[in-house]
């Protein structure tokens, strides 16, 4: 690949994005047809578009720029159960993903380790891996639900489950894939199995197990927001499903540029990790 | 029977067969000495086990058979006295140059300071004439650099015998031969016992003070024993015009391109494994 120029391809991508921005603010321009005439209190009751038996109209950029500028303004405000600030509800969020997370990490990182470490693990705990990894996540809700009886742990324990197997199976791959000569020079300088693992072992395979904690990141992300908005309560998910119950398309499209925005950060945070654990061979 | 420093009594390896098959047997009954002080080198064609004896000489690998007794005592396992210097460096690519030293250091003085492995570390990268790289990963260093970083690391732990695994044959001939003299010095200065597997001639002729001479595998021999009669110090420049030169690397090459291979189906009879032959090609007959 030729080298890119940062600048041009900057750019470029401020353009794709006005004629994005563009394309949605002609096609909104649009007449809304259907003016019927409605009483007026009817209206103002069910929504002026459900009155009128027409839909709701898609909002325009400007709406939603609006809109954004809205939740900037006071982003963590509460009233009430219904309606809290977005940025109280990534908090939420968030809170939720890294408890997950981070339990998962606790019990991944050690497992992997000594899974890499023996190959007879390797093998007795490799089928269980194999069957419980491509379970969607949201498979466990009701079981959570049932055995946990609360609703914010069970989507704790979804985030956990979803997040353990890359970390797991990198893990596992990392340790078990050090190089042969580097083993050899820990046995010739007699280091202890604890140096050996800390010293050794774990630089090696640091790579390839961030490697499965961004992978994991990532899904945990894409998970929380399926999994509050079927557990409710709080939550940016949650907050999606209770703004499409209000018919609030902005408020949604908002909450879609936020969830992906805090997605980017947490993956390059750990690619971040990742670059800084690397060596070149 | 007097035994030497390094006593190599009666070795095998021999490794499952295929499908249940008989087991390959790699060499076997390999006895030989290394006496405190000693330069050995071993010769011989790739597949005849050379590797396999330096790992077992090392702890690293297991003999199916037999023992080795360094100073009296059966080895179990690797041990800081005996160190080793891959044929590929085996640098730990995330520790700069001078940290991979310093884990060798401190390996061998757990309870040392800071500033006393420091100041080790500093004494090895001065010798091995790496001052001025001692900040730089492995990635960053050409590989005569990395190897002496490899003779630094293994050199710091102060071992009793230093075990080479062809060492300099990834190397150009130029740094090849750069390193071969550092090591003479380095192993001269500090009487080391050293044994090192090598496939080059002349590497052997300028290091060893005895060359075994290996048969090809499988079932591969130790046929015999060249001692290198060649007075000491030598130097790459001085070595090959020293009288009895031709003769011995003659001699050493003929076993390499023909007997090497003909010595592997028989043995010729009286042959024993137990005391094999010496042979002194540069003393003129």
């Amino acid at each position: 690949m030729r080298a890119a120029r940062p600048f041009a391809s900057l750019a470029l991508s401020f353009l794709l994005l006005a004629i994005f921005v563009g394309v949605w603010q002609l096609s909104s321009l649009t007449p809304r047809g259907g003016e019927a005439t409605v009483d007026p209190e009817y209206a103002a009751l069910v929504g002026a578009a459900a009155a009128t038996g027409g839909q709701t109209p898609f909002p325009s950029p400007l709406e939603v720029g609006a809109r954004i500028l809205e939740h900037l303004a006071d982003p963590f405000y509460v009233r009430g159960t219904n309606d809290q600030g977005i940025g109280v509800q990534l908090a939420y969020s968030l809170g939720r993903v890294l408890a997950g997370y981070g339990i998962a990490a606790l019990v991944a990182i050690p497992l992997g380790f000594v899974i890499g470490m023996s190959p007879l693990l390797y093998g007795a705990l490799n089928p269980f891996i194999q069957v419980l990894r491509p379970i969607s996540p949201l498979a466990w809700m009701p079981l959570a639900l049932y055995t946990i009886k609360d609703s914010a742990v069970s989507s704790i324990f979804v985030i956990f489950i979803c997040s353990v197997w890359p970390m797991l199976i990198n893990t596992a791959f990392g340790v078990a894939s050090v190089r042969r000569e580097w083993l050899n020079v820990a046995r010739t300088l007699e280091c202890s199995t604890l140096r050996t693992a800390f010293r050794v072992i774990l630089p090696a395979a640091a790579p390839t197990i961030m490697t499965g904690m961004r992978i994991s990141i990532g899904i945990a992300w894409l998970v929380i927001v399926a999994a509050e908005m079927l557990v409710g309560g709080t939550g940016i998910g949650y907050f999606v499903w209770n703004q499409w119950n209000n018919l609030s398309l902005a408020d949604i499209v908002t909450a879609i540029l936020v969830i992906g925005l805090v997605g980017m950060v947490l993956d390059q945070l750990l690619a971040m990790a990742t670059r800084a654990v690397s060596y070149q061979e | 029977m007097r035994r030497s420093f390094v006593s190599v009594e009666g070795i095998a390896r021999r490794f499952p067969g295929p499908r249940g098959g008989p087991a390959q047997t790699v060499f076997e009954n390999v006895w030989f000495g290394i006496e405190e002080g000693e330069f050995v080198c071993l010769i011989g064609h790739s597949g005849c086990g050379k590797t396999t004896i330096l790992n077992i000489l090392a702890g690293l690998d297991r003999a199916s058979e037999g023992a080795v007794v360094v100073a009296g005592r059966e080895i179990d396992g690797p041990s800081l006295d005996r160190a080793v210097i891959f044929q590929s460096h085996a640098l730990l690519p995330w520790l700069t140059a001078e940290e991979n030293i310093a884990f060798a250091v401190r390996s061998r003085h757990p309870d040392w300071s800071r500033a006393q492995v420091a100041a080790e570390c500093r004494r090895w990268i001065d010798l091995v004439g790496l001052s001025a790289a001692a900040g730089k990963k492995p990635a960053q260093l050409s590989g005569g650099m990395k190897q002496r970083v490899g003779i630094a690391r293994a050199l710091s732990v102060r071992p009793k015998i230093l075990l080479m695994d062809e060492p300099f044959s990834a190397l150009d001939a130029l740094t090849r031969g750069t390193l071969q003299d550092e090591v003479n010095r380095i192993v001269a200065e500090t009487k080391l016992t050293a044994f090192m597997i090598t496939h080059d001639v002349d590497e052997a002729i300028l290091l060893a003070d005895r060359i075994l001479l290996m048969t090809n595998g499988p079932n591969a021999k130790i046929a015999e024993v060249v001692v290198n009669t060649l007075p000491r110090p030598r130097t790459r420049h001085d070595v090959h015009h020293l009288p009895g030169y031709a003769e011995l690397r003659n001699h050493i090459l003929d076993f390499l391109v023909d007997r090497s291979k003909r010595l592997a189906e028989t043995m010729p009879s009286g042959w024993d494994p137990r005391s094999i032959p010496e042979v002194r090609p540069a003393v003129p007959a």
